[in-house]
């Protein structure tokens, strides 16, 4: 199906229910339980998995195929970012062309940036790509406030021209991002029984797209050009050998790899119009590095899972304080219960990222696979565990007739 | 006038000469050995084939055009391919990977990027990666990870590599360097077989006289950077000048 | 002329920080062949060393001080720091005073041990692992120690004073025979810069004139060699690597007057020092330290106003974009040796 092979069929399929079912899989516990704050179905949270999903995918596409670690996709992001919030300016509050402008202006920077750090390897390529980004942000920071608005951020206001829309709405106020008309902001809730299920405009504009992006993944993966890749990974000096240029291909992919960085910043700032240099520093390149490890590098549904991963987990254990903690163990008696409590404060709450940090250590050190390999390794283990058992089974069903 | 022609080549590092006034002519549909002791200027010379090196002064032309200046993927384009000392070959991918890219070098150039179809739909491709898997006796092994295989068949996955491709010159460096004797043998049936059923000009550069006698129908001695002698295996054999600087059977 | 003089001097001591973390990087990564992106974290918690011996010697205990009354004739209570208990007033005020070049003693012991722990329990294991490995378990070390500290200490810079006679600035100018008050220089910053001389000469000879170090430096040279004579490498990579994170804990110590300590300088630190690492080229230890003082003078050069009126912003980009130009035209580094890291 989709000129996609049975296996990737079945991967695309399932990435599709995920991201279209998000608002009932995201709240799975009824809105008054006790559990309802392990609940994610919220449309700005929900957007914001998709969107890093497909920052993530696209990282994927450059380091999992080539195995060129960027630590500087943020720029690429950040980019997409201001260039969307400057078609709102300029243009109209309709989301589709600030999009389009994002992905190109994020395009060019990649092309630019990639032509040079590409002239190199390894960890140098790394740093190259680092010290892009990190002068992308301190200009952003300082000379080009003109365009970034500094510190404090691109937003729109309400003296901006919008030539194809209007400056400001009939009762004076500042006109939101839409999709013809359609409001990214709006959306509908539904109550079953006990649980509220939330549908927004801009959560289910970024799924698509998602879909679509990880679509275009799938298919580049399977293709001669991202076979190239990986042999670009595997042996450079043999595919040099058998008469292909590499930097052609690893421009290609970078560049397509920035495009969708400049996507999801775009779709950020499409969600919520404002753009900060924050965007493009070098810890926002780290996020996407964790995400796409954690997930599974070169896989093609690990990113995806890498990104919702950190994403839920950053929203829930951000919210955890000792009042929460407290509530859990209220079982044990009381000293035991601080004890607890005290060894656990430290990893949520704003100690989040301590978390994350070990989190990542553990999946480094451990399951180099990241979270897809930990899935494939239970799978096994669960399979030969049974067949395990059919023979032990066989075994005892012929003994007695010997 | 030979597939490959090498002209009055020279090559200094430094103070060093690693090649002085090397001519050299290898005829088509030959197998062409060039030996010679250790820092004879073989790989010097054999880097100055393939674009790694440039020569200070001379030529080398391949089919009546030249290959210096040349990229190492431009003159693989242009008919030559290279066999490593050590199997090069791509690790991390299966055998039938392995097979498709030099196809897909060969059919597309050396930059085409086809980044929307699949590999799968190359059923033309795929059949004669089979046929040369089946020629080289592979085809049982090609879904197997080439990095897990054997040295030998590392080794004939790279032939097979690079003979799909359809080379006009195959360039062989020590084929044989470092393996046992059984495996020895066994490439150099491969090589015969594979000269036996196509037409392709070989080039190998050798230590093990024994590869080089069995299969080379035409022989430079290298030595000190300069050709010695030229000829015949029969004639090298008996040749004095050989046997006093290069076998070092002094009489 | 006189402008000149004190932006090369601007430049010193931030350039010192510089080549005391690259040192330490390429020490580590010259002899284990490991990429440390947590080397930053180590300046950091140096920095905090010198943070927790300040907190450690003002621990005081609450006396009543019958000769001075509040406001309604109650006696005070004051703090009385338990040094001043044991060495006296005095003596105990001089001691916290002096806390930051005491905590350089206390950093020593305290660096060594969490540099031989981190190569022990974690760094040993990828040795053989890609450079990219590396690069991302130590990342995720460094923000592990980055909110550790910040768990422990707070978001907020921690003011960290240098002894008072330190306080002052020196006045250059004087003595180079211009007006008063042109170029002046705060005495602490002369004393970061000497301290970072000495330390890092102080490598240097342990490296050249110890055997130790003659096998660290033919380690470095040629890794396979020295292993095959049969010489223990492995104790003497934990040492180096102990020693690496003694260096740049020492670096952060005596940084922390400079600027007040927060739990995120390492990592912007870090990200400065890996360029001057590359453009003082991959394994060279005079590289790093010269990339250093280069880069750090360079820096405090393109923010002089002149300069920033012809370029703007340029002070924010200028070590990015030599470092860029660098590898591009040099790609071994100033003084970077042939075949590190070409692969």
């Amino acid at each position: 199906m989709f000129g996609l092979g049975k296996k990737d069929t079945t991967v695309f399929v399932v990435v599709i229910i995920l991201a279209l079912c998000a608002p009932f899989i995201l709240n799975p516990f009824p809105g008054n339980s006790s559990l309802a704050q392990f609940n994610a179905g919220y449309p700005d949270l929900m957007q914001r998995f998709v969107i890093f999903g497909i920052f993530a995918i696209g990282f994927n596409l450059l380091f999992g195929l080539t195995g060129y670690l960027s630590f500087g996709h943020a720029a690429f992001l950040g980019a997409g970012s201001y260039a969307a919030v400057w078609m709102f300016k300029l243009l109209s509050m309709n989301v589709i062309p600030a999009i389009l402008l994002s992905m190109i202006v994020a395009g060019l920077f990649a092309v630019v940036i990639g032509y040079v750090s590409l002239r190199r390897s390894g960890i140098y390529f790394s740093i190259l790509t680092l010290a892009f980004a990190q002068m992308s942000y301190n200009l952003a920071y300082s000379v080009l406030t003109p365009i970034t608005n500094g510190e404090t951020g691109l937003q729109i206001t309400l003296d901006d021209p919008r030539i194809l829309g209007a400056s400001a709405t009939a009762d004076g106020g500042i006109p939101v991002t839409n999709l013809f008309g359609l409001e990214m902001r709006h959306f509908t809730t539904v109550d079953i029984a006990g649980w509220s299920f939330n549908f927004s405009v801009g959560y289910y504009l970024c799924a698509v797209i998602m879909i679509l992006a990880f679509y275009v993944a799938v298919r580049i993966f399977r293709s001669p050009f991202g076979m190239m890749l990986r042999a670009i990974k595997s042996n450079q000096q043999r595919l040099y050998y058998t008469g292909l240029n590499a930097r052609p291909y690893t421009l290609a992919v970078f560049v397509i790899s920035g495009m969708y960085a400049g996507l999801a910043g775009g779709l950020l700032a499409s969600m919520d119009p404002l753009a900060g240099p924050e965007r493009m520093q070098w810890t926002a390149s780290g996020e996407v590095v964790l995400m796409t490890i954690l997930g599974g590098a070169g896989t093609l549904i690990g990113p995806v899972l890498g990104a919702g991963f950190i994403k839920y987990f950053e929203n829930i254990f951000s919210k955890i304080n000792d009042g929460v903690l407290h509530g859990w163990f209220s079982f044990l008696p009381d000293g035991l219960e601080n004890v607890v409590i005290t060894l656990l404060h430290p990893f949520v709450g704003k100690g989040w990222h301590l978390t994350l940090g070990l989190m990542f250590m553990l999946v480094v050190i451990f399951l180099p696979g990241g979270l897809v390999e930990g899935g494939q390794r239970i799978a096994k283990a669960l399979r030969r565990g049974r067949t395990e058992d059919n023979g032990a089974a066989r075994k005892a069903s012929h003994e007695p007739a010997e | 006038m030979g597939i490959l022609e090498v002209k009055d080549v020279n090559k200094r590092f430094g103070g060093l000469k690693a090649l002085s006034d090397v001519n050299l002519s290898v005829a088509e549909n030959t197998v062409h050995a060039i030996i010679g002791p250790n820092g004879a200027g073989k790989s010097t010379l054999l880097n100055c084939l393939v674009g790694k090196l440039i020569p200070d002064t001379g030529s080398v032309m391949f089919d009546g055009q030249s290959v210096l200046g040349r990229k190492p993927y431009e003159i693989t384009q242009m008919g030559i391919s290279r066999v490593f000392q050590t199997p090069e070959i791509f690790g991390d991918l299966t055998v039938m990977e392995n097979m498709m890219i030099p196809l897909f070098a060969r059919r597309d150039g050396a930059y085409r990027l086809r980044a929307f179809r699949s590999v799968d739909s190359e059923a033309e491709l795929r059949s004669r990666a089979e046929a040369m898997l089946e020629d080289v006796k592979m085809l049982d092994k090609r879904n197997m990870h080439s990095a897990s295989m054997s040295r030998g068949d590392k080794r004939r996955l790279e032939m097979a590599m690079c003979l799909v491709q359809e080379p006009r010159l195959l360039l062989l460096d020590e084929p044989t360097a470092g393996m046992a004797r059984a495996d020895t043998n066994n490439t150099i049936d491969l090589l015969k077989e594979i000269k036996e059923k196509r037409d392709i000009t070989m080039a190998i550069i050798e230590h093990d006289m024994h590869v080089v006698f069995s299969l080379a129908d035409r022989i430079t001695v290298l030595a000190q950077g300069t050709p010695l002698v030229e000829d015949s295996p029969e004639n090298i054999k008996g040749h004095p000048k050989v046997r006093e600087a290069y076998l070092g059977e002094a009489a | 002329m006189d402008a000149i003089i004190l932006q090369i001097l601007n430049g010193l001591d931030k350039g010192s920080a510089y080549a005391l973390i690259a040192l330490g990087l390429t020490l580590i990564f010259g002899t284990l062949g490991v990429v440390n992106f947590a080397h930053g974290a180590l300046f950091m918690i140096g920095a905090f060393c010198a943070v927790t011996l300040n907190r450690i010697l003002t621990l005081s205990h609450q006396v009543v001080d019958e000769s001075r009354k509040d406001f309604l004739g109650n006696p005070l209570k004051v703090d009385v720091p338990y040094v001043n208990d044991w060495f006296g007033e005095a003596a105990g005020a001089t001691i916290i005073d002096w806390s930051v070049p005491l905590a350089i003693l206390f950093s020593i012991p305290v660096m060594i041990a969490i540099g031989v722990i981190m190569e022990r329990g974690l760094i040993k294991h990828f040795y053989r692992r890609p450079h990219a490995d590396q690069i991302l378990v130590t990342f995720g070390l460094a923000i592990v120690l980055q909110e550790i500290i910040k768990y422990f200490y707070g978001a907020n810079p921690i003011p960290t004073p240098a002894p008072d006679v330190f306080r002052g600035s020196f006045d250059f100018g004087v003595l180079l025979g211009f007006d008063p008050n042109v170029i002046i220089y705060p005495y602490w910053r002369l004393v970061y810069f000497a301290f970072a001389a000495l330390i890092v000469g102080a490598v240097f000879a342990f490296l050249q004139f110890t055997t130790f170090g003659m096998v660290v430096r033919a380690g470095m040279a040629d890794r396979e060699t020295v292993g095959l004579l049969g010489i223990n490498i492995d104790r003497r990579f934990t040492i180096m690597f102990g020693l690496a994170a003694a260096v740049a804990g020492l670096a952060g110590v005596m940084y922390a007057p400079i600027n007040s300590p927060n739990y995120h300088m390492g990592m912007d630190f870090l990200v400065l020092s890996f360029v001057v690492v590359v453009v003082g080229g991959m394994g060279s230890l005079p590289g790093a330290v010269l990339a250093g003082f280069v880069l750090g003078v360079l820096e405090s050069f393109a923010s002089m106003n002149e300069i920033k009126s012809i370029l703007p912003g340029i002070d924010q980009i200028i070590i990015y974009l030599v470092a860029i130009i660098i590898l591009l035209t040099r790609p071994r580094g100033l003084m970077g040796r042939k075949g590190v890291m070409e692969d």
